[in-house]
């Protein structure tokens, strides 16, 4: 399989449903001539034209609703936006009309439409440029929110949003858009709502998506030097959640750590944890660890900005804790 | 209330012999549709006041002549989206009453199953679409439409309705932006009945002539008056040939007036005199209708009546079929929210 960046396999799966389909679209700020502000869209003006490549004003409510429109009535739109930080000035219209026009229509219309971007922190880009906004769109019925971790999931999923007739919020990390991976050649898609395991282990389950997947691999590779075989499993569709893999991963390990960059309270995290803590209670033989970004804005000072976000030890730490610091795998699995 | 100057572009909307040429039968079917609009609103606060209807319910009295008007200068598949004042748009339209009561009842029946109310009037058979309830919320939605018209190379236009008050809504300047930037093929229209809730249009509106709010973005803007039928088909003609054939968007004010309180909950006592309301129904856009007829000898008084009864009629078989529909299954309160 050819190794590729994870903004490449994105570029990919833009260009291929394009091709393949010819109500998609896509609109944001320098999306077209400029090529992309994370160069996602490198090439697409090139190869689809100015009518379906289209770079809008600093405008994201104004574009975002434009997209809603423009789904309600037969075309399948992407929206980027630059950062999902933006997407606060869009909110009305992702909240109130593409998420709800189906329900409140009583299923005359539907909203096919996809929202991408980077969501979370980068370097050093402080309070409001680093905000990881996966629980505000998770909270909400009628949007189904997809956050890929690898390349290959990446493309794979992003082909589904783009294909589903409803409203999907795609949360890339900036983080991430260089990070090679394995992709498949040609067509494929990863479907909606389907959790996969990482990395097999049978002493701690570590739940992370999107750039968490990789924080808590490294994580896992600390572990296993000590001789603590953890199970990596990434939901990469937070809405839908597919609980039943993580589920059925605690069933075996006994132990949980949940890993999120967004902050801990009332947020995706502590929703796993609490599915965890409910459906797998008799397996439990720890209290479910959440690893977030601390409960602050995000600071610039890069020292503070590093203690803030989840790191491998902050999970290595976690895990001991749900292992009661037991090193001794045989402890581990009673 | 208001001392407008009209400067410029005031559709002239006379009542003279030249709408003779739009036939009997269209003329007649107008001034029955904005009597329909006017008994089912009527019928639907004496129904809020039985408690038969729940919510909000913002009635459409005064401005009939605009949802009219509007409608019939359009072709069946052109669209329309607009706020939550909409029964007069969805009846326009040609929805059937008896599903809209039902929705107004909160039953199975309804044009939304029940699930959206007074304020989420949908029917995508006819091109409507919505019924929106944030303020200014729909005009960006009203561009995608006109955005979508365009990239199919189709030559419809989408009608985007609004009240007075979402010209101060962010939405509004974006979407005007856009469509001048891309030359959409929408109409903006301002419904300006004066008030946006309790609040003077000079109380929220730097500039009081809504329609030169176009001006910044090389939108031309035009007037109608809002209680005369023709002035506002003549101006949506004009505003939809110039979507069709030059793909350019319009910014029309419409002046209006609504009779009634902003919502069932205004008692309508505190930011407007009784005198005013009484000189605006001196304009009540039926009535000026209904001497055109008249006068111009296209109906008699005898028909006048039989629409009436007619009407009413339709009217009070909306309430018996809302009356005897069912509740929503508890059930159905999953459905209609991902497509599947």
């Amino acid at each position: 399989m050819p190794e590729i960046t994870y903004r490449e396999a994105l570029n990919q799966a833009l260009a291929e449903e394009m091709e393949r389909d010819d109500s998609v679209f896509i609109v944001g700020e320098e999306v077209a001539q400029y090529q992309g502000a994370y160069k996602v869209t490198q090439g697409l003006l090139q190869k689809f034209g100015p009518e379906r490549v289209i770079d809008a004003p600093i405008s994201e409510s104004g574009f975002t609703g434009l997209g809603v429109g423009a789904a309600m009535v037969g075309l399948r739109p992407i929206v980027e936006v630059m950062t999902f930080n933006f997407s606060l000035v869009a909110f009305d219209q992702i909240i109130n009309n593409a998420a709800k026009m189906r329900h409140m229509s009583g299923g005359q219309l539907k909203v096919p439409m996809v929202i991408r971007g980077p969501n979370g922190s980068a370097h050093q880009l402080a309070a409001t440029h680093s905000q990881s906004l996966e629980s505000f769109y998770s909270h909400v019925p009628g949007l189904k929110v997809v956050m890929p971790g690898t390349p290959k999931d990446a493309k794979g999923l992003l082909k589904s949003a783009i294909r589903d007739d409803n409203p999907v919020i795609f949360m890339e990390s900036e983080v991430i858009y260089g990070m090679k991976g394995e992709v498949p050649e040609g067509e494929y898609t990863i479907p909606i709502g389907k959790t996969d395991v990482k990395r097999q282990g049978k002493d701690v389950t570590i739940v992370a998506y999107a750039r968490m997947l990789g924080v808590a691999l490294n994580a896992a590779e600390i572990l296993a030097k000590d001789g603590i075989q953890a199970e990596i499993v990434d939901p990469m569709t937070i809405r839908p959640l597919d609980d039943e893999p993580i589920l059925e991963s605690v069933k075996k390990t006994n132990r949980c750590v949940v890993i999120t960059e967004a902050w801990p309270f009332a947020g995706v995290g502590s929703e796993i944890a609490f599915r965890v803590s409910s459906k797998a209670f008799d397996y439990l033989d720890a209290p479910v660890e959440l690893v977030s970004s601390e409960d602050v804005p995000m600071p610039y000072s890069k020292t503070l900005e590093h203690n803030v976000l989840p790191t491998p030890e902050k999970i290595v730490n976690a895990a001991m804790r749900v292992l009661y610091n037991s090193k001794d795998p045989g402890k581990s699995e009673d | 209330m208001s001392d407008y100057a009209v400067e410029t572009n005031m559709s002239k909307g006379s009542f003279g012999e030249e709408y003779l040429s739009l036939g009997r039968n269209k003329l007649v079917e107008m001034f029955r549709t904005m009597v329909l609009i006017r008994r089912f609103e009527e019928m639907a606060a004496k129904m809020y006041s039985m408690q038969k209807i729940g919510g909000f319910l913002h009635l459409y009295i005064g401005q009939e002549a605009v949802a009219v008007g509007s409608v019939a200068a359009i072709r069946d598949d052109d669209y329309m989206i607009t706020a939550y004042r909409d029964h007069g748009h969805a009846i326009a339209r040609g929805t059937d009453p008896k599903l809209l009561m039902a929705e107004l009842f909160g039953k199975y029946t309804g044009t939304s199953k029940g699930k959206g109310g007074s304020m989420h009037f949908f029917d995508a058979s006819r091109n409507m679409l919505g019924g929106h309830a944030i303020v200014g919320g729909q005009i960006p939605l009203g561009t995608g439409i006109a955005f979508k018209i365009k990239y199919r190379r189709e030559d419809k236009v989408c009608l985007t309705y609004m009240g007075d008050a979402a010209v101060n809504q962010g939405t509004f300047h974006e979407s005007l932006n856009l469509a001048a930037l891309w030359k959409l093929p929408v109409v903006y229209i301002v419904e300006n009945n004066l008030y946006g809730m309790g609040t003077a249009v000079d109380r929220a509106s730097a500039v009081t002539e809504l329609y030169k709010r176009g001006c910044s973005y090389g939108i031309e803007g035009m007037v109608a008056d809002g209680m005369n039928v023709f002035s506002v088909y003549d101006a949506i003609k004009e505003a939809a040939k110039k979507a069709r054939e030059l793909s350019l968007p319009t910014l029309l004010e419409i002046r209006t007036y609504r009779f009634r309180g902003h919502s069932m909950s205004d008692p309508d006592s505190i930011y407007r005199t009784k005198q005013e309301v009484e000189e605006e129904k001196q304009r009540d856009p039926i009535e000026q209708m209904k001497k055109f007829l008249l006068e111009e000898k296209i109906a008699t008084q005898k028909e006048i009546d039989d629409i009436d009864a007619e009407v009413k009629k339709v009217v009070a078989e909306a309430v018996e079929f809302a009356e005897n529909s069912s509740e929503p299954p508890l059930e159905s309160m999953y459905d209609d929210i991902y497509v599947s």
